[in-house]
């Protein structure tokens, strides 16, 4: 342990929610996308789940609101370090969307990709079995543009950059594929729990 | 409506981002009444290139550690030395102990450099729109661009709130356009960073257009990134670091 002289930190919290390495940001929800928030109307919006499924489909602002409704209450994490407890978002979960499209049994990965082309990998496990939601709500109301609205990919127990903000849409692969983030040092995975935060993690 | 998102400038290599290394201070400058430059030695850095950050950790006896991302300030040079420029946040863990406790001699440790989107290797026209500590990214290229005279063109506009808490200020170059938004010298207007500021450099283009890179807060990187697209830069050819 290499311990820094003279620093003591913050009083210890002991809060078994928290990640290695992450604080509590309370209040605070800072914006770290490294693209221009774009000026996206639900009207222009659309999700579209394809690759290796059985049928590929696309759902307009209506069509994906059509679905039935699913919330996440709970806590997310930044790989920059502050994590945000008891958020609310509202929305439709992945698996209604992908129950339609049907996956074939060789799709292992997904890549998300945003409206702006913004993109990140995941496993297809991590996206299914009501762990993962397409949100349009956040604390009851409309999400805000900087956060991913009108409607972002939340998978809430992987690191928030996988989390697409401005969702257009996921491809299902039977391989990995790097996607925006993974491709600039970012770990494949992200399990904040493992805090796999750069590649090598 | 889908673009294709901006790509990432180079390749970023896993094991220097995993590995901790040991820096060890050893000079402190002022810049501003809040905000110091921390040079530390680091012999095994990897070498960066301006616009990269690296993630610094700092460790309690009990094992308690907090971990913050910085910037680099220096450019990338053979002298097994990296700068930080670190603005005193109010009650900042990391930031307060940079700023009343350190001392040269102390060890900290980082890892990284990390991130090669908001990279310039110094190939392409560069307009930099920064403000507060965000220009600390900014003036790793500005250093750099002098450092390797190189002849691609460089422009930044700068934000601070007065002359004093203006960063680097003695080291600002005509390439550097300062926009004061509390207080300015006598004769210079006092407002936030405006369409007037932007328009001029976006009509006098270089070749292939400008690269813009804006970093600070995320409330200046909404509002800068929106005069850049008012002024007809391209959205795919910003590249945001937003402070958070
Ligand atoms: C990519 C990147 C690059 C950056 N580069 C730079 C740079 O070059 N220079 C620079 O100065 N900064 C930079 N930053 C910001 C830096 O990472 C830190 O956020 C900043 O220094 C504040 O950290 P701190 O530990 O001093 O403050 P913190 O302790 O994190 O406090 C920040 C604020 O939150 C409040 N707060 C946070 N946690 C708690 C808590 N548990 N209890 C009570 N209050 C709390 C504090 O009161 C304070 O107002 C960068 C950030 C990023 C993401």
């Amino acid at each position: 342990m290499n311990v820094t002289r003279g620093f003591t930190g913050r009083p210890r919290v002991h809060n078994p929610g928290l990640p290695p390495g992450q604080y509590d940001a309370r209040e605070d929800w800072p914006v770290l996308s490294a693209e221009v928030t774009p000026d996206l109307s639900p009207a222009d919006w659309s999700f579209r789940v394809d690759g290796l499924v059985e049928h590929p489909h696309t759902w307009d602002w209506d069509a994906a609101h059509a679905l039935p409704a699913s919330a996440y209450e709970g806590d997310i994490h930044c790989v920059t370090g502050w994590s945000k407890f008891g958020v609310r978002f509202g929305g439709v979960s992945l698996d209604a969307f992908l129950s339609v499209a049907r996956p074939h049994g060789s799709a292992t990965h997904a890549l998300a990709y945003s409206h702006t082309g913004y993109t990140t990998n995941l496993p297809l496990a991590d996206l299914t079995g009501g762990r993962a939601w397409i949100v349009w709500e956040y604390d009851g109301a409309p999400l805000p543009p900087e956060h991913g609205g009108p409607a972002r990919l939340v998978v809430p127990h992987l690191y928030f950059w996988k989390s697409a903000k401005w969702i257009a849409g996921i491809t299902l692969l039977d391989h990995d594929e790097p996607g925006f983030w993974e491709r600039n040092g970012y770990h494949a995975r992200g399990n904040p729990w493992e805090e796999q935060r750069y590649s090598g993690d | 409506m889908t673009r294709f998102a901006v790509p990432g400038r180079i390749a970023v290599g896993g094991q220097t981002a995993s590995r901790w290394q040991t820096a060890t201070l050893t000079e402190i400058r002022r810049e501003t009444p809040r905000a110091a430059t921390f040079r530390l030695a680091v012999p095994g850095w990897a070498g960066h290139l301006p616009g990269q950050h690296l993630m610094l950790r700092l460790t309690a006896p009990d094992g308690y550690a907090a971990q913050r991302h910085y910037s680099i300030a220096s450019a990338p040079d053979p002298s097994g030395h990296i700068e930080l420029t670190l603005d005193r946040v109010p009650d900042g863990e990391v930031s307060g102990w940079f700023h009343t406790v350190a001392r040269p001699g102390d060890t900290v440790e980082v890892r990284g450099p990390l991130s090669g989107f908001f990279a310039w290797p110094g190939d392409r026209p560069a307009l930099l729109l920064g403000a507060g500590s965000g220009v600390v990214p900014l003036m790793s290229m500005v250093r750099h661009h002098r450092a390797r005279g190189l002849t691609v063109p460089l422009r930044m506009l700068v934000s601070a709130r007065s002359p004093e808490q203006l960063i680097y200020a003695s080291e600002l170059g005509p390439e550097t356009t300062p926009v004061f938004t509390r207080s300015a010298p006598p004769g210079v207007p006092v407002g936030r960073m405006a369409a007037a500021h932007v328009a001029p450099l976006l009509a006098d283009r270089p070749e292939g257009g400008w690269e813009a890179y804006v970093c600070g807060s995320n409330a200046f990187a909404e509002h800068a990134s929106r005069l850049l697209i008012a002024a007809g830069q391209p959205v795919d050819r910003i590249r945001i670091e937003r402070f958070g």
